[in-house]
């Protein structure tokens, strides 16, 4: 098994480690966000989302488990990466610029990393039923709750800009690293990442409005 | 083409060895031929550098026609200048205005050490090439050319990646100092044509590991390598090597071999 360790240790295989929880992680806001649309259809129904999702009992703490770790991956991985890539440039540039390659999320990717993490500890510490009690409130009550207080509502809606300016740089970016570059493809893939990018960020950014508005 | 003079104030980075510090000193570049490359405009601050009793500015050069990767500084934050796809030696003062003052440093990267002023170490990238960049081929007779069919798309798509003339800038220009665009390109162009495919797996493991072992920065998918590379080597051929990576790694039979490590 050394080979293994072998393998992931290397520049390229950081990356594969870094791509291929990242694409996990979008297939979860995919499915996450799609749940939470159910709010659309008014309290109820969004309790009822939530109500199915426990139902789904060994399955929901294997998926709990599987995206833990994941996490746990990328943000290690990317603290290596953080650090050697810092090293690997001892003298700075006086004058830096660009040629037109990278972009404001390909830049801040560290830094709205970060952020995310935080932001997922707020989020679970506000709305987990490990943390928070759900048998005396239902899920939407929590959220009005939550929402209500203005520091949550700001910094749920900025963290969800944040996440956007991560997906954008992190989608296409996946699929590069794990090869999947392809002439007919790759353009729509460098398109996807921007519409899923807003996609999420509106998507989950007009969750806690809604939910004030409905209450 | 009307020639002028341009006056310049150029910002270079002077440093006298290896381990000595280094900074930026001020030159006037004073009459100067719109005509002259960039290399030219160098050669006639050096004169008079020379003339005063000073020491030159070293910087790199062979060719002077954009084909061995000799030349590059990064100038204004640019690896060979503003000038896309263009090499150093190749770029004219004619992109420059008078009165501009210019930054000239050298391509910076830990794996890349400075040897003096704007002249860097690359044997980092010959030692990557000598790791796998080549196919083993047995003297004798030349076989016939015919006896392996490559498709031209295969034979477009390896060349497009031979362009590679090794100066560096895709280091230079990466905000991770990484080596990806070249190694790749060095991998592509023989991973792409069948005689190359023998030994593929072996290679992408080999020239990997000494990649790692020089010290170079992890791509992080800026895309600033092909923007800078004077030969336009696109980031689809460090998805190929990504591919042919991981087809080596968890496919065939080869261990990635330790690297020999540069001191
Ligand atoms: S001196 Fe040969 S490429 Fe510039």
């Amino acid at each position: 098994m050394t080979w293994v360790l072998r393998t992931l240790s290397t520049s390229i295989g950081k990356k594969q480690l870094m791509a291929v929880t990242g694409l996990l992680f979008l297939l979860f806001l995919a499915t996450h966000l799609l749940g939470n649309m159910s709010i659309y259809g008014g309290g109820p129904a969004f309790v009822a989302y939530a109500e199915h999702l426990h139902a789904l009992g060994k399955l929901l703490v294997a998926a709990e488990v599987l995206m833990a770790l994941a996490l746990i991956i990328h943000v290690l991985t990317a603290v290596v990466l953080f650090f050697e890539n810092r090293a690997a440039r001892p003298v700075k540039y006086a004058v830096d610029k660009s040629g037109g390659g990278r972009t404001f999320s390909s830049q801040t990717m560290p830094y709205t990393g970060l952020l995310v993490l935080g932001f997922i500890c707020v989020h679970l510490a506000t709305f987990s039923h490990h943390i928070v009690d759900q048998t005396t409130r239902n899920i939407f009550q929590i959220a009005v709750a939550v929402f209500s207080q203005p520091v949550y509502l700001v910094i749920y809606l900025v963290s969800m800009i944040i996440l956007g300016f991560h997906v954008r740089h992190g989608l296409w970016s996946a699929f590069q690293t794990v090869g999947a570059n392809h002439p007919k493809y790759m353009p729509f893939i460098e398109k996807l990442s921007i519409v899923f990018a807003v996609i999420v960020a509106i998507g989950f950014g007009s969750l806690p409005l809604i939910i004030l508005a409905m209450r | 083409m009307s020639s002028k003079s341009i006056n310049l104030t150029l910002k270079v980075w002077r440093q006298q060895g290896p381990k000595a510090p280094g900074r930026l000193e001020t030159y006037k570049a004073e009459n100067i031929s719109t005509d002259a490359s960039f290399l030219e405009m160098l050669d006639i601050v050096n004169e008079r550098l020379t003339l005063e009793g000073k020491e030159p500015i070293a910087f790199d050069h062979d060719c002077r026609e954009g084909i061995c990767g000799m030349c590059g500084s990064v100038v204004n934050g640019r690896p060979h200048g503003p000038q896309k796809e263009t090499t150093l030696c190749q770029l004219h003062m004619r992109h420059f205005q008078d009165g501009d003052t210019v930054y000239i440093e050298p391509f910076r990267a830990r794996a890349l050490p400075v040897v003096k002023d704007l002249v860097v170490d690359r044997s980092a990238l010959d030692q990557i090439i000598a790791a796998g960049g080549f196919i083993s081929v047995n003297t004798g007779q030349a076989p016939e050319a015919n006896s392996l069919p490559v498709p031209k798309d295969k034979a477009d798509l390896a060349m497009d990646a031979a362009a590679c003339i090794g100066c560096g800038a895709c280091i230079a220009a990466c905000p991770n100092a990484a080596a990806m665009l070249f190694t790749s390109a060095k991998i592509s162009q023989l991973a792409l044509l069948p005689h190359g495919r023998p030994e593929a797996a072996k290679r992408a493991l080999a020239m990997l590991a000494q990649m790692d072992a020089a010290g170079f920065g992890n791509c992080t998918n800026h895309k600033e390598c092909e923007m800078e590379c004077p030969k336009g080597i696109s980031i689809s051929n460090i998805a190929r090597l990504n591919r042919e990576f991981l087809k080596a790694a968890l496919a065939s039979a080869e261990e990635i071999p330790a690297a020999t490590k540069k001191e």
